[in-house]
């Protein structure tokens, strides 16, 4: 195990990482197009009864500009924005708003998961919380797996 | 648009020779991206958004991410293989199988198709009476709630193994030892 997680020099990497949040043009058009990624990710996790996309889609958009931002501008800065706990915590929020809707609907007398306990606009209600539910989990899995892999990067660069 | 739809298969057919062939694996792992980037355009033309959305921020943005930083821990370039004829033959045996299955789905977006005539008008009707527009969201939300509830727990799952095997909070390699 220990010989696999063993660092290679890999000093042509590490040098083009460097060079990465070096690079003037990357760092400005990655500052102009993370905002519009994130606000688009809102786009499709809000619009999604109405277009193309939902929770998964508007989660994955939303991690990869986090992702892309930490790349450029530095893991530290993605770091800032939401940590490993923040994330984490998130995971399980995410499924567990998901879940609670299935809880909300049996205590209202309904089977799990029947949006039409919810009210009059159950459904619309039922399926905007659920998709919310699933790009919270969707987007904090996706930041936190890049944060455990950036970890592992940055050890190796440390050295 | 057919047109289009077969230069992107045969773009998505040489890269993936491309990738098999290549040794160097920084180059490889561009290479799926581009891959990925044609699938989501295939899908585009498919009228499947959703999925096409799905595939350029996972398949293209956080999958090549995730392949550099493993690339950086591990070598660059691929080892000696061991002879290629095993594994063509198990490609061919499998593609060829895959194909003959083909031979027996119905033709792309006959309306005649069972998955049409089936569950999916009940869907269309449903989607109607609720005024939402996005009928894959209701059947993903509403209709089949149970399943995405799955996913959701699936990709929980994933990352909780990830973060496991990565050692969490830990920073591999600092001294720390793990509990």
């Amino acid at each position: 195990m220990s010989r696999e997680l063993t660092p290679q020099p890999g000093s042509r990497r590490r040098s083009a990482r460097r060079a990465l949040r070096e690079k003037l043009v990357l760092r400005v058009m990655s500052r102009l197009i993370v905002p519009l990624i994130l606000l688009f990710a809102l786009y499709v996790q809000f619009h999604g009864d109405y277009g193309p996309g939902g929770g998964f889609q508007a989660g994955v958009i939303l991690a990869a500009g986090v992702i892309l931002y930490g790349l450029v501008l530095g893991v530290e800065r993605a770091r800032a924005v939401i940590s490993e706990k923040v994330a984490e915590i998130l995971i399980a929020v995410g499924v567990l708003l998901y879940g609670s809707v299935g809880i909300a609907s049996m205590v209202l007398g309904k089977n799990y998961l029947d949006y039409d306990a919810l009210g009059e606009h159950g459904q619309h209600e039922g399926i905007i919380i659920v998709e919310l539910g699933v790009g919270i989990a969707v987007a904090s899995a996706m930041i936190r797996i890049y944060l455990a892999f950036a970890d592992l990067y940055r050890t190796e660069a440390d050295e | 648009m057919s047109a289009l739809v077969l230069l992107l298969l045969l773009l998505l057919a040489g890269t993936a020779v491309a990738i098999a062939k290549l040794e160097d694996l920084f180059a490889a792992a561009m290479l799926t991206a581009v891959y990925g980037l044609l699938a989501a355009g295939l899908y585009t033309l498919m009228d499947a958004v959703d999925v096409a959305f799905t595939e350029a921020a996972v398949g293209v943005g956080v999958t090549t991410v995730l392949f550099l930083g493993t690339l950086s821990l591990t070598e660059q370039r691929e080892r000696q293989r061991k002879g290629v004829v095993a594994p063509l033959l198990v490609v061919l045996l499998t593609g060829g199988a895959l194909i003959y299955g083909t031979s027996d789905m119905p033709v792309y977006g006959d309306p005649e198709a069972p998955i049409h005539r089936h569950v999916a008008p009940e869907y269309i009707e449903g989607a109607d009476k609720l005024h939402i527009p996005n009928v894959v969201t209701v059947v993903l939300a509403s209709y089949r709630g149970y399943d995405t509830l799955g996913e959701t727990v699936v990709v929980f799952t994933a990352a909780v193994g990830i973060v496991m095997l990565l050692g969490g909070r830990r920073r591999i390699g600092r001294g720390e030892k793990s509990p």
